[in-house]
């Protein structure tokens, strides 16, 4: 069949991926710690029809040739690695990480995730979890009967226990980094993956080697920028229109031939 | 048979070829950096027959429009625009150099610096390697600065230095793989005379409106050669009914 329709059908899908991205992005615009992500477009291969330069004599060469392209592809969605805004939460267990570095969860399975979503509860034993339960690395407990909990910029957490003047330090929290976090794999649940393009993770104190510090009673808001995907919105919806429109012109050339030939 | 049908049949068919190079533009609409296809139509004379009218129609890409595209600030420290002119050079998936205009840069698996579409951008010698680093800048003149990682935010190294290039336009053409290279082939020096804009990205040049038009212009003619050639049967189907007997 022709050609034409195909190329507007690639531009169709480019643009649907680029529409379900920024929906994802929107709908996530009040999720703690999420990262936007952005579509990343590519041309595909050209189609080489006449060859430029071919001899169109002995002695002369065509002066140009045709190339058709075949359209666009879907590369990459990236995440945007970009601190998201630090709101005052005043929750004792909410933690934000200004700077670079993730959280460190310990999975049910065993495996190592990270995360950026610093909305920390208390499991029965009384560990540090995450809203879904898993396991804060190291594990951190905190006593049963402590009245106050403060967590220092560098990580360490101490408790003040009821009928006591000092603090006692209960452990500390290690943050882990990665040469290239827009390569971490995204699994839902504000969690991340290492993957062979993240590098392996390097964990320390934070605010020590170029990590970011802690902050209590804070939690990091989405980093999507509302108004930005609003506009997007509207550039993909038209730019999905064009190449509707294409698919419908073509077919119109290709039924013109049906019907008058 | 008369040769009308033919020369008719194509402009058809080289109708269509250009409305698919039309479609190709406006599916890359949103591509970064994407530069458009142009296309024209030359003529082609048949000498040797008793007649002067047989001219066929042949499309041709005239080159590559080289206006530029909208700049859109991202705030992405790895996103860069050319300012101007100049060119961004790129290793192509044979590590020959090859120009764009795409500056959508990020860190790879390897820890080399390459383009959204994964082409490795070249610095004053080769691909340029990035050590771990917590804070990267683009400077205007292409100077790639990290603070590497673990260092304090005053110790700021440069990696190296994005080779630009600023040819003459008309020396340019567009490869298989929709990277622009010379028409030789040959690699350009580099230009200290091209800037970049840090956290922007250039869209695509394609004029969404001016191929919207073209699409309907060609659609039409496309209809105007299938009309000719059904003319041509009917004038064949005339000639025979001629010769009819009775």
């Amino acid at each position: 069949m022709n050609q034409a329709l195909w190329i507007a059908k690639t531009g169709l899908d480019a643009q649907q991926m680029k529409m379900s991205n920024i929906a994802n992005n929107l709908a996530n615009s009040g999720t703690t710690g999420f990262k936007s992500s952005r579509a990343i477009f590519a041309d595909l291969l050209y189609q080489n029809v006449r060859q430029v330069g071919a001899q169109s004599s002995q002695d002369t060469q065509l002066p140009s040739g045709l190339m058709v392209g075949t359209g666009v592809r879907t590369v990459a969605t990236e995440k945007l690695f970009t601190q998201g805004n630090l709101q005052k939460t005043d929750n004792s267990m909410d933690m934000a990480i200004q700077g670079r570095g993730f959280f460190q969860i310990l999975m049910p399975d065993g495996s190592q995730a990270y995360t950026r979503d610093g909305t920390f509860q208390l499991s029965e034993q009384g560990e540090l979890v995450t809203s879904s339960g898993f396991t804060l690395q190291p594990s951190i407990s905190i006593p049963e009967n402590a009245a106050s909990l403060t967590i220092a910029g560098d990580g360490t957490v101490s408790v003040r226990q009821p009928g006591s003047a000092t603090v006692t330090q209960v452990g500390s929290i290690q943050l882990a980094d990665f040469v290239n976090p827009a390569g971490l794999q995204p699994i839902g649940d504000n969690l991340f993956l290492e993957s062979g393009a993240s590098g392996s993770p390097q964990t320390g104190n934070p605010g020590l080697n170029g990590l970011g510090v802690v902050l209590q009673g804070h939690v990091e808001s989405s980093n999507v920028n509302v108004v930005e995907e609003l506009v997007n919105m509207i550039e993909t919806q038209r730019a999905y229109e064009m190449n509707s429109r294409a698919i419908s012109t073509t077919d119109q050339m290709l039924q013109y031939v049906a019907n008058n030939m | 048979m008369d040769h009308l049908v033919y020369v008719a049949a194509s402009g058809a068919r080289e109708a269509m070829l250009a409305q698919a190079v039309n479609t190709h533009n406006l599916a890359n609409a949103s591509t970064a950096g994407f530069r458009g296809d142009l296309i024209s139509a030359t003529s082609a004379y048949i000498n040797g027959g008793p007649s002067s009218t047989r001219v066929f129609a042949g499309m041709h890409n005239s080159g590559v429009d080289f206006t530029h595209g909208t700049i859109n600030a991202t705030g992405r420290n790895l996103d860069v625009a050319i300012n101007g002119e100049g060119w961004i050079a790129v290793a192509d998936a044979d590590g020959g150099e090859a120009y764009t205009r795409r500056g959508d840069l990020r860190v790879d698996e390897f820890g080399q610096l390459t383009n959204g579409a994964g082409n490795p951008v070249l610095g004053e010698s080769g691909p340029i390697a990035m050590p771990p680093f917590s804070e990267i800048l683009v400077g205007g003149d292409g100077t790639v600065s990290i603070v590497p990682l673990g260092e304090a935010p005053d110790t700021t190294a440069v990696v190296d230095r994005i080779k630009l290039v600023n040819p003459d336009n008309a020396e340019l053409a567009k490869g298989a793989d929709g990277l622009i290279r010379t028409r030789e082939g040959e690699e350009l020096p580099a230009d200290a005379g091209v800037r970049l804009i840090p956290g922007s990205i250039e869209a695509s040049n394609v004029d969404t409106v001016g191929s919207m038009v073209q699409m309907i212009e060609l659609s039409r003619q496309f209809e105007n050669h299938t009309r000719m050639m059904k003319v041509a049967e009917q004038m064949d189907q005339a000639s025979t009914e001629l010769m009819k007997l009775g």
